[in-house]
């Protein structure tokens, strides 16, 4: 009986310990990754079947509430602008010169054809707001040591309700991620690599997201140049930015 | 009397001249009997499937459901009290709770809708019977066009991603117990249909429903908490195709009319240059100008009831044919995208037929009179002689 309860105070100890220590992890990378504001200008290369195509785009973001995109190439896309203000999300396209706002299912749908859709780019909330974290192993990606957490939900609203992350042991930076559904099910895998010091930040600069339930090769997201804590003018995030 | 056997002796007497304008009279006749009764027809059965298959006697929806907004598909959910239990429970309504959801069948991204049904209900005509029977949890039916879309079998698990009510992803393979085949597209296009309560269950969304379906036979249109939709409004963008078919049909059917009408136009106006002397005559017998008028006009229209009686002899056994055999669309119909039958039974009422009569009758009088008032202004000694005025 005796040894019995050492084992599980034991067991339970060393959870708790094991919760600590996940939750400084991943308060670690919420601390890396994210930043006041940041621009950013990013490929993103879309896998389809035939071909691939490639979308080169400049962002701005505030936090994790406010942030405009504008497409730079192909043609096709040139002009095409995109704001995010809170859970909302316009959308302006310059061929029919309308500005629409994304919302309900249409959020679900790809994004410009891409394993990611609009939702995904709404869902920007820090880690540690939205899960508990767990650290269930160690493994190496690409000779690089990392930590496993596993990251369970603890709010109601959260598109993943659980998700396992490696975490790069030295830099704090996510180098894998896989998203699952409620039923266990693996919906979205992200990888990251060519994790770069960028003012004082290690970011991954190259990330491939997978939807796993879909066939194709994933959608490469490649950031061409990263800037934080930049001076942003305030009016790039209002809807008559879109326009202009 | 005089008139209407003057007509017919003088109607005779023309021979084939007669017959030739009869014969197009009365093919204008039976085409728009035949165009209006396949409208009809095509309206009463796809009215009856539409009802058979997806409204019954009326809805009730949850007030903040739009069919024609997507969006509001999400919110709308009421709970199922438990005066409509009761009503579910003597097959008066039956619940359906619809969800937005993304299948993938062979690896493609697809999204579609999910109505959760009940397994025992027999107010609609789906065979909701299959899920029950299914040991399979997450068995689900889907209609002939929505398995042709995905390429989808019976016996097939397809994958399928949805949210609850929080938003939060789950995903779980479903099994396509069945296929059925229904004339309302509506029905089956982009739906798949699953036992009502593991839509609940999935969608957390416990004993909630977005529309009640009522039987035929339920009259009542109060439901606390929610919004009754009668036939009228259901039914609204079908009963414009109809009109619009049927518009389209009167431009068609006019022309045809129009033709038939100018020839018997023409009949007169030749009847009445040659006819002088016996105009003539009849004057100097002493009949009054209106008479002679009249006896003319009755000789036009004549013509629409010989042509009614030909086209009865030819049309009534090719109408009792049609309406027992039908008329096979057969794929196209599917492929229209609109509540529309496999095989069509045109539908000919009295009203119709009767109406179809005083048309072709009042215009064929009507295009017989304009020339015959020329009689009125002639003189009586000028006809006689024969003479051209």
């Amino acid at each position: 009986m005796k040894n019995i309860l050492i084992s599980l105070f034991t067991f339970l100890f060393l959870g708790s310990l094991s919760a600590q220590n996940a939750n400084k992890i991943i308060e670690k990378v919420d601390a890396n990754m994210s930043s006041k504001n940041r621009i950013v200008e990013s490929s993103m290369i879309i896998h389809g079947k035939r071909n691939s195509r490639t979308i080169t785009s400049l962002s701005y973001s505030v936090g994790d509430k406010k942030s405009f995109t504008e497409y730079l190439s192909p043609a096709r896309e040139r002009g095409t602008k995109m704001l995010k203000l809170e859970d909302k999300l316009w959308i302006y396209s310059p061929s029919t010169d309308r500005i629409i706002q994304i919302s309900g299912h249409m959020l679900r749908q790809s994004l410009m054809g891409s394993d990611l859709s609009y939702e995904d780019m709404m869902d920007d909330r820090k880690l540690t707001e939205v899960y508990t974290a767990k650290v269930v192993g160690e493994e190496n990606i690409d000779g690089r040591k990392c930590y496993i957490l596993e990251l369970k939900a603890k709010v109601v609203d959260v598109a993943y309700y659980s998700q396992k992350i490696w975490i790069d042991q030295e830099y704090f930076v996510p180098l894998k991620e896989d998203l699952f559904a409620k039923s266990g099910k693996l919906l979205k895998q992200t990888t990251f690599s060519n994790v770069k010091k960028v003012q004082g930040r290690w970011y991954p600069t190259k990330m491939v997201y997978k939807d796993m339930l879909k066939q194709g090769n994933g959608t490469e997201f490649i950031v061409n140049s990263m800037k934080f804590n930049q001076e942003i003018q305030e009016y790039i995030f209002t809807k008559a930015a879109l326009k202009q | 009397m005089l008139a209407i056997k003057l007509a017919f002796k003088n109607l005779m007497g023309a021979g084939l001249r007669t017959w030739l304008n009869v014969i197009v009279l009365s093919l204008a006749f039976v085409l728009i009997i035949f165009y209006n009764g396949l409208m009809d027809g095509w309206n009463r059965q796809a009215r009856n499937d539409t009802q058979d298959w997806e409204i019954g006697n009326g809805q009730f929806w949850h007030p903040d459901y739009d069919k024609f907004d997507p969006y509001t598909i999400e919110e709308s959910n009421e709970v199922i009290s438990d005066e409509i239990q009761t009503l579910i429970e003597e097959d008066k309504v039956t619940p359906l709770l619809i969800r937005q959801i993304t299948i993938y069948p062979q690896g493609r991204l697809m999204s579609a809708r999910l109505k959760g049904v009940d397994p025992n209900q027999e107010i609609i005509k789906l065979p909701s019977a299959d899920i029950r029977n299914s040991q399979n949890k997450y068995a689900a039916i889907i209609g002939e066009g929505m398995a042709n879309a995905t390429k989808l079998k019976v016996g097939d698990q397809v994958l399928m991603r949805w949210r609850d009510k929080n938003g939060t992803f789950d995903a779980h393979e479903i099994e396509i117990v069945s296929i059925f085949n229904c004339n309302v597209p509506q029905v089956e296009n982009g739906t798949i249909y699953m036992d009502i309560e593991v839509v609940q269950e999935m969608a957390n969304l416990h004993n909630q429903a977005t529309m009640l379906v009522t039987s035929r036979d339920y009259e009542n249109t109060k439901l606390e908490g929610w919004e009754f939709k009668d036939l009228n409004f259901l039914l609204a963008e079908f009963d414009k195709i109809i009109e619009s078919k049927k518009g389209g049909g009167m431009v068609l059917q006019s022309i045809l009319l129009l033709l038939a009408l100018l020839a018997v136009f023409d009949t007169q106006v030749l009847s009445i240059f040659r006819r002088q002397k016996e105009i003539g005559t009849y004057m100097a017998l002493g009949l009054t100008r209106t008479r002679i008028v009249g006896i003319f006009t009755v000789e036009g229209a004549a013509h629409s009831i010989l042509a009614a009686i030909v086209g009865a002899i030819y049309g009534i056994p090719l109408f009792i044919y049609l309406s027992k055999v039908g008329i096979y669309y057969g794929n196209i119909a599917k492929a229209s995208g609109l509540t529309i039958a496999e095989t069509l039974y045109p539908y000919y009422s009295v009203g119709l037929i009767i109406t179809s009569i005083i048309i072709v009758v009042v215009s064929a009088t009507i295009v017989s009179y304009l020339p015959a008032r020329k009689i009125s202004k002639m003189s009586p000694t000028q006809a006689l002689k024969g003479k051209i005025q």
